[in-house]
C-alpha cells in the first residue's frame, strides 16, 4: 500500500488524455467459495458459464426496463466521456461511462440484435470470452454507481444500471467481489455490515451515554430496542464506532435529547447501508431491507429516521416504500405494504432523513445553537453522490441540496461553497462509493477523488476552508484515508451532525 | 424502375412501422421495478412532461455536458425536423399551408443540417475520446446522413428533377396506383438511401428517438414516499413468504 501516491492535480481542469490499459488487471479479491453460498450464488465459477450469463443477462433485459432502453439508445456522442471521476483520475478510456457501458453493450449487440449477430465488427459487437468476463470483473468494479454520467446523457442512461446489471450478472455465475458479497452476508446473519453483535452494540451505547455525560454534564440517552419509541433510527454501523461517524451518531442523539423526542435504535437491524443495491440483486436488496420493516414493526415505531449515509438514503427514500413498505400510499389491497403504512404516523415523511428531522426541528424553534462553537471550523460542504442524484428531502426536487446547507448554516459561521460545476447535481463521488471501500481497490480509490480534492484544495487556499461536512459514511471513510495521501488532515472530514453536535444547547430548550 | 422503387418504399415502410412500434411495445412491456429518476426531478406528472419537453426540444442534458457537441447535434437535429417537415409536401394535395410556409426554410435547413453533420463526424474523428467510443457503424450513419443531405441537396440546386412528377409518385404510392417516378441518377440515389435509414431504424441506435421517452431515468415522477411503486414480478415475491 505504501506505493500509493495522489496523482498530480491539474492545472486547469482540462480534460485528460487517454492512457489505454492504464487501469487493466484483475480487479478486486473474488469472493469466496462459502460466502458465495451463503447467498445462493455459485461458489466459485460455474463451467457452463457463458450460457448462464447470457441467460441472465436475457432474464435481467426482460425484467429491468433500464437496462434495455440503455442497451438500445447510446448514440456514442460522448457526452458522458470526460464526467467520471474514475476516468479523470486514471485516465484509462474504459473508465468513460459510455465505453464502461459498452463492455456491456457489445455482447448485449451480439446475442441480442440482429445487427450484431450478422455484423459484428460493423456495430462493434463481441462474443462473451473469458477474457470479456474478466474485463467486467476488472472495470464494472471501477464504478462507483455515483450516476454522475447520467446527468449529462442526453437519455439519461445510467451507467450504475448497467454496472449493477454487470455485477448480477458476475454474480450469478460464481464471479462476485468479495467485499460486497462477504459484507451481505454479515448483514443477514448478525444485522450490521460490521458484524456487530447485540451485546457489544448495547455496550457501545452505553459507553458513549457516559461519554456524553463526561463532556456536556447531562443524560443523553443511546436506546436500543425500545419498544413502543416514536423514531426507529436506522444508521450506517460504522456511526456506532468508527471516527469521524460516531461523532454524528452523538449528534443524532444530542438532536432527539433536544427536542424531547423518545427514539431507539435496533439491534436486529442495526444497519442503514444495502449493498443489495451495490451487487444489482433486486431479492439481496429486497431482503436486506426486510430486517427494516420487521424491527419498525416489532418494536411499534411511528416513525424511521435514517442517519448520514449516502446511498442507504438513497434505498430509503426511492426504494423502501417499494421493497419492504416503509412509506406511504400503497394500494388499500396490498396487505403487505398496508401492515406497516397504517402504523406508521403519516403526518411526517417516512421515512425520514436525520437532516430533514433537524431542520424541521430548527425551523420550529425547537432547537438552539452556540454557533460560536464551531467557530473554528470554515466549512464547505460535499454533496454526496447517492443523496444528490437518486434521492431529495423536503419534499421538493432540490431539498437534499438546501436542507444539509441550511443546517450547517445554522450551527456554524463559516460556510464557503466549492467550485460548483462539482456540486450539487453535479458533485463528484468521492471515489469510495459503489461497493469500493476496500483496501484492494485502495489506487483506484485514490485516483477516483482526484476531482473533488482539486476543488477542495481550490477553497482551502482561497477561503481558509478546514472542514468538509459530508453526511455520508462511505465519504467519511473515505475521505478519511485518501486525504493524508493528498496532504490534507484526515480530521478536515466530518458529518454535518458532527457540528450540530458541538453547537447545540442541551439546558433548559 | 418505379415499380422496383414502389416495392422497397413498401418494404421499408413496413419494416420501419413493424420494427418501430414492435420495439416500443417490448419497452413499454418492460417493467421498471424501482423509481430511479436522476434526481432532482420532478414531483409530478406535469413537471415530467416539461423535463421531457426540454430534452426533446432544447437538449437540456447534453447542453450541461459540453456545448460544441450539443450546438451541432441540435443544429442537426432542428435541421432534419425542418427537411422532414418540408417533405411532406410531395405526400399532401393540396399542400397544407403551414407546409407551404416552411418550404423555404426547410430548404436552407438541408444546408445547415449537411453542416451539423459535418461538425459532428469531425467531433468523431478529432475528439480522442470521441474517437475511441466510434464503431464502423458510427461513422457509416453519418456517412448516410451526409449523403442523403448531399443528394437532396443537389436536386434542390444543381440537377433538378421533376418534383411534380415525385409527387405524383409518392401520392401514387399512397392510394396503391403506381405512377411513374422520373428517371434521375440524383433521386434514385436520394430515396434508396432514405429507405435504407427507414430500414435501419428499428435495429440501430437510432432507437435513441423512442428510447428517451422510455427512459425511467428521465420520465418518472419522483415520489418514492408518497406513492407505493411495484413490478408484478417484484409483487409476487410478496405472496411467496
Amino acid at each position: 500500500m505504501a506505493e500509493i501516491t495522489a496523482p498530480a492535480y491539474r492545472v486547469i481542469p482540462i480534460i485528460p488524455a487517454l492512457k489505454p490499459g492504464a487501469m487493466e488487471g484483475t480487479g478486486p479479491y473474488v469472493s469466496g467459495e462459502k460466502m458465495n453460498e451463503a447467498l445462493g450464488f455459485p461458489g466459485k465459477l460455474v463451467d457452463d458459464w457463458h450460457d448462464k450469463a447470457i441467460a441472465k443477462m436475457g432474464d435481467l433485459l426482460g425484467k429491468y426496463r433500464s437496462l434495455k432502453v440503455y442497451m438500445d439508445s447510446c448514440v456514442h456522442c460522448g457526452a458522458c466521456s470526460d464526467k467520471c471521476h474514475y476516468f479523470i483520475g486514471t485516465q484509462d478510456p474504459k473508465n468513460m461511462p459510455v465505453a464502461r457501458q459498452d463492455l456491456m453493450r457489445s455482447v448485449y449487440r451480439r446475442y441480442f440484435t440482429l445487427p450484431g449477430k450478422l455484423f459484428p465488427k460493423l456495430v462493434g459487437a463481441r462474443d462473451l470470452t473469458r477474457e470479456v468476463l474478466d474485463e467486467w470483473h476488472n472495470y464494472y468494479h471501477q464504478c462507483s454507481e455515483c450516476r454522475r454520467c447520467s446527468v449529462f446523457c442526453p437519455y439519461g442512461i445510467d451507467t450504475a444500471e448497467v454496472t449493477m446489471a454487470a455485477r448480477d450478472i458476475l454474480d450469478s455465475v460464481g464471479y462476485g467481489q468479495k467485499y460486497d458479497i462477504e459484507i451481505i452476508g454479515k448483514v443477514h446473519k448478525i444485522g450490521n455490515n460490521l458484524g456487530l453483535p447485540a451485546p457489544a452494540l448495547i455496550d457501545t451505547m452505553e459507553g458513549l451515554e457516559e461519554d456524553v455525560k463526561e463532556a456536556t454534564g447531562i443524560d443523553v440517552r443511546f436506546p436500543i430496542d425500545v419498544k413502543g419509541a416514536e423514531v426507529l433510527l436506522i444508521t450506517p454501523s460504522a456511526d456506532f464506532f468508527a471516527e469521524p461517524h460516531i461523532d454524528s451518531l452523538i449528534g443524532y442523539a444530542k438532536v432527539f435529547h433536544a427536542t424531547g423526542t423518545s427514539w431507539t435504535l435496533s439491534s436486529m437491524s442495526s444497519e442503514a447501508a444495502n449493498f443489495g443495491m451495490f451487487i444489482g440483486n433486486y431479492e439481496q436488496l429486497r431482503k436486506v431491507a426486510l430486517r427494516i420493516r420487521q424491527a419498525a414493526l416489532e418494536l411499534g415505531v411511528k416513525r424511521i429516521v435514517v442517519g448520514e449515509c449516502g446511498h442507504a438514503w438513497r434505498v430509503a427514500y426511492s426504494f423502501w416504500n417499494t421493497l419492504s413498505g416503509v412509506g406511504e400510499g400503497a394500494d388499500p389491497d396490498d396487505k403487505f405494504a398496508q401492515m406497516l403504512q397504517k402504523q406508521l404516523d403519516h403526518r411526517y415523511r417516512q421515512p425520514t432523513h436525520i437532516c430533514e428531522f433537524t431542520w424541521d426541528m430548527i425551523e420550529r424553534g425547537a432547537l438552539s445553537f452556540d454557533k460560536e462553537a464551531n467557530d473554528k471550523h470554515i466549512i464547505t460542504f460535499h454533496d454526496s453522490c447517492n443523496v444528490a442524484r437518486g434521492s431529495s428531502m423536503g419534499g421538493y426536487p432540490g431539498g437534499q441540496f438546501d436542507i444539509p446547507r441550511n443546517i450547517i448554516k445554522s450551527v456554524a459561521n463559516h460556510f464557503h461553497e466549492m467550485d460548483p460545476s462539482t456540486t450539487h447535481e453535479k458533485t463528484f463521488c468521492c471515489g469510495g462509493g459503489g461497493g469500493l471501500l476496500t483496501d484492494d481497490l485502495m489506487d483506484l480509490r485514490v485516483k477516483g477523488a482526484l476531482p473533488r480534492m482539486e476543488v477542495l484544495k481550490q477553497v482551502s487556499d482561497e477561503h481558509g476552508v478546514n472542514f468538509m461536512a459530508v453526511i455520508c459514511a462511505i465519504c467519511k471513510t473515505q475521505f478519511s484515508k485518501v486525504m493524508p495521501i493528498y496532504g490534507f488532515d484526515r480530521r478536515m472530514v466530518g458529518g454535518v451532525h458532527q457540528l450540530v453536535s458541538n453547537a447545540i444547547r442541551l439546558g433548559e430548550k | 424502375m418505379s415499380t422496383l422503387f414502389a416495392i422497397l418504399f413498401y418494404f421499408a415502410t413496413l419494416v420501419f412501422v413493424v420494427g418501430t412500434f414492435y420495439r416500443i411495445g417490448v419497452y413499454t412491456r418492460t417493467p421498471a421495478p424501482l423509481k430511479i429518476p436522476t434526481t432532482p426531478a420532478p414531483m409530478n406528472t406535469g413537471g415530467v412532461v416539461l423535463r421531457m419537453m426540454r430534452e426533446v426540444f432544447l437538449f437540456e442534458s447534453l447542453f450541461k455536458a459540453n456545448l460544441w457537441t450539443w450546438g451541432l447535434g441540435w443544429l442537426f437535429h432542428v435541421s432534419l425536423a425542418l427537411v422532414l417537415l418540408r417533405h411532406l409536401r410531395y405526400f399532401t394535395d393540396p399542400v397544407w399551408p403551414w407546409v407551404a410556409f416552411l418550404q423555404p426554410f426547410g430548404t436552407y435547413a438541408g444546408i445547415t443540417m449537411l453542416a451539423g453533420v459535418a461538425g459532428l463526424w469531425a467531433r468523431r474523428i478529432f475528439v480522442e475520446r470521441i474517437r475511441y467510443i466510434s464503431t464502423p457503424s458510427d461513422h457509416l450513419m453519418l456517412a448516410l446522413f451526409m449523403a442523403i443531405a448531399i443528394s437532396g441537396l443537389t436536386m434542390s440546386f444543381f440537377v433538378h428533377t421533376d418534383v411534380i412528377a415525385v409527387k405524383g409518385f409518392m401520392l401514387g404510392l399512397m392510394h396503391f396506383d403506381l405512377q411513374a417516378l422520373p428517371s434521375s441518377i440524383g433521386l434514385y440515389v436520394h430515396l434508396s438511401l432514405v429507405a435504407l435509414l427507414m430500414m435501419i431504424f428499428p435495429i440501430s441506435k437510432l432507437l435513441h428517438a423512442p428510447g428517451l421517452f422510455f427512459s425511467p431515468g428521465r420520465n418518472q415522477v419522483d415520489n418514492p414516499r408518497e406513492k407505493r411503486h411495484i413490478a408484478a414480478w417484484a409483487k409476487r415475491m410478496e405472496s411467496e413468504n
